[in-house]
């Protein structure tokens, strides 16, 4: 099951240095790169159909072209690295072990968006992470893969990394740039149609570390040699994750369209201790939790999770055994929600809190049957008010946590 | 009159940065972290001095430095250890870690010992799951973490 694409270097020693890197293929997509016309490489990317791993999903290419043609503003690229949804730590494998090739990916990338400067944007947290990524960029700077001739073919090009500083919505495209910015990091309101995200009112790209580290072996390969992993809607391959009760918890590399149940029990080694599974949260800690029953069919793909009422999300799974108590795994996260909501709108702030504690009383011995109904009212407060889709997206994981356990949830609301 | 001043390595830091964006106010984390790392904490003599620099008011830096839980807004120990309380680590046993160390060092979540040597508190997710549980003594990582492990890192720290 498991491909090497962008982990092909993860077990070579040492190939986070340039020499190994250099010796194992990396920057080898430059020479078919800097032979297309800007164009051409977005062309490529459309074709390849490849999907952004930060979440969302969306079309690259598709992204990419929002740039305008024309252009008397200087473009940015912004690569979040920024990886804090719970259940998620696949961005970290590359900036660890192969940082070298987002920085290809981010001359590709570059190029085609015409941009000639990129921020990585690292979490705070990542302090060894960010500093192998700097001596990385250092690197290449001293091998003229970046400045002023990138590579020798004339392209100019700085890479120019910044550290965040402990907060999960500047992993929001739009709060992220406004974190670069210098500000708070608040989402900003979405505009009505598509356009491209803005960095000091410039036209810039925001794309997850993994995608661009997809680029380079789309254009060395073409898009085709993509499209022959995966499946026809979510071609190529992902870092999936998995954490919690599992017996290899890691970051696998796989093609779309695998079995998550062969995943957890031939890749992840099954559920700890050969105990039972009872449910897996698919795709980092946003996304709606799935019953054991209910991952019979699923694969990992955008559709299949979309089909089965939940979402692909980072890929990160959390795998829960028959012990767990709902509820209190519920609590757990709305902690983290209430804590990481940004405070910008009354509803998210206040509501994530409200949620937390309910069911803080509920553990406690002291709920109701009334206090469920309470949490869903939450929910309904919650959902299509607010300025980001944190608030929306905690609402509907809310109801999927009740509605697919309630009887756990009746069990403790022993107060009436 | 501010008490707080780059040191000259910040200072040539600091410039080499306003090139390297197209507007200064993009240079408040950066110059946060700077400071924090020159004085342990984001005092208001540094918000001061940080204003000054960037051109914007003290309330501004302290309404973006309060916006981040990494920075410090007060003094914090030598060691400040963080444990990582979300899912992944909880179903692998970051409770039981809490417990240890709470007893260990006498001091609950939130607090710092008295000789200012540790300061315990609880973070949200690390990014390693997949390693969990995990405990992040200033800027290292433990992972795979166990009450054993933490014993001997912590008991093996330097006065
Ligand atoms: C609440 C929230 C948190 C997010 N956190 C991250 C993150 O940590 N890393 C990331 O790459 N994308 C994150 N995203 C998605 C970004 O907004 C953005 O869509 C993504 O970085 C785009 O890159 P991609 O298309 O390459 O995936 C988050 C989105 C939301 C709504
Ligand atoms: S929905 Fe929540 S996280 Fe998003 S902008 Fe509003 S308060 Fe911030
Ligand atoms: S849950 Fe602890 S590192 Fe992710």
């Amino acid at each position: 099951m498991i491909v090497k694409i962008v982990s092909k270097n993860f077990d070579i020693p040492n190939a986070h240095l340039l020499d190994v890197a250099l010796q194992n293929g990396r920057y080898g997509s430059l020479k078919r790169l800097f032979s297309l016309s800007s164009q051409a490489v977005i062309d490529e990317i459309d074709k390849s159909k490849l999907r952004g791993k930060g979440g969302g999903g969306a079309l690259t290419g598709e992204k990419w072209k929002l740039i305008p043609k024309e252009c008397d503003k200087p473009i940015y690229l912004v690569v979040n690295g920024d990886e804090s949804e719970p259940g998620t730590f696949k961005d970290r494998q590359i900036l660890e072990f192969d940082p070298h090739l987002l920085i290809e990916g981010i001359i590709c990338t570059s190029y085609a968006i015409k941009s000639h400067h990129a921020y990585i944007y690292i979490r705070g947290e990542y302090v060894f992470w960010a500093k192998r990524v700097q001596n990385a960029i250092d690197e290449a700077y001293k091998a003229n893969l970046l400045g002023a001739n990138v590579g020798g073919y004339g392209y100019a090009l700085d890479v120019t990394l910044h550290r965040g500083a402990g907060a999960y919505i500047c992993g929001e495209k739009s709060a992220l740039l406004e974190s670069l910015e210098g500000k708070r990091g608040h989402p900003r309101l979405k505009p009505q149609a598509k356009e491209p995200e803005w960095f000091f009112g410039n036209p810039t790209v925001v794309n997850n570390v993994e995608t661009i580290a997809s680029v380079p072996f789309i254009v060395e390969n073409g898009a085709d040699a993509y499209l022959a992993y995966g499946t026809e809607k979510s071609p190529g391959t992902m870092l999936f994750g998995l954490s919690g009760h599992i017996e290899k918890p890691g970051i696998y590399e796989l093609p779309y369209g695998v079995k998550m149940i062969e995943v957890i029990e031939q890749i992840g080694g099954g559920v700890l201790g050969g105990k039972k599974l009872k449910a897996v949260i698919p795709g980092g800690a946003s996304s709606h939790i799935l019953k054991a029953d209910e991952i019979e069919s699923i694969t990992l793909d955008y559709e299949s999770l979309k089909e089965n009422g939940s979402e692909l999300g980072t890929g990160g799974m959390i795998v829960l055994d028959e012990s767990v108590s709902i509820p209190k795994a519920m609590k757990n996260l709305f902690e983290f929600f209430h804590h990481e909501s940004c405070g910008q709108c009354t509803p998210c702030r206040e509501g994530t809190g409200w949620v937390d504690k309910i069911l803080g009383k509920i553990l406690d011995g002291n709920g109701t049957k009334k206090d469920l109904e309470t949490i869903l009212d939450v929910c309904d407060m919650l959902d299509g008010k607010t300025i980001c889709v944190f608030a929306p997206s905690v609402a509907y994981i809310a109801r999927s946590y009740i509605k697919k356990f309630r009887s756990e949830f009746d069990a403790l609301c022993t107060k009436g | 009159m501010s008490g707080f001043t780059f040191s000259k390595e910040n200072e040539k830091y600091f410039e080499n940065l306003l090139k390297r964006y197209p507007e200064k106010s993009s240079l408040t984390l950066p110059c946060l972290w700077m400071a924090q790392y020159q004085e342990g904490w984001i005092s208001p003599e540094v918000m001061e001095y940080l204003a000054n620099k960037l051109e914007t008011s003290p309330m501004e830096i302290y309404s973006v430095a309060s916006f981040y839980t990494m920075f410090n807004l007060k003094p914090i120990g030598t060691y400040h250890i963080q444990i990582c309380k979300t899912l992944s680590c909880a179903l692998r046993g970051s409770e039981q870690i809490k417990r240890h160390l709470v007893q260990k060092l006498g001091i609950n979540v939130g607090q710092s010992t008295k000789d200012m040597r540790f300061t315990l508190s609880e973070v949200e997710c690390l990014g390693s799951c997949g390693t969990a549980p995990c405990v992040c003594i200033n800027e290292d990582y433990v992972q795979n973490a166990t009450t054993q492990k933490l014993d001997e890192l912590l008991d093996g720290l330097s006065k």
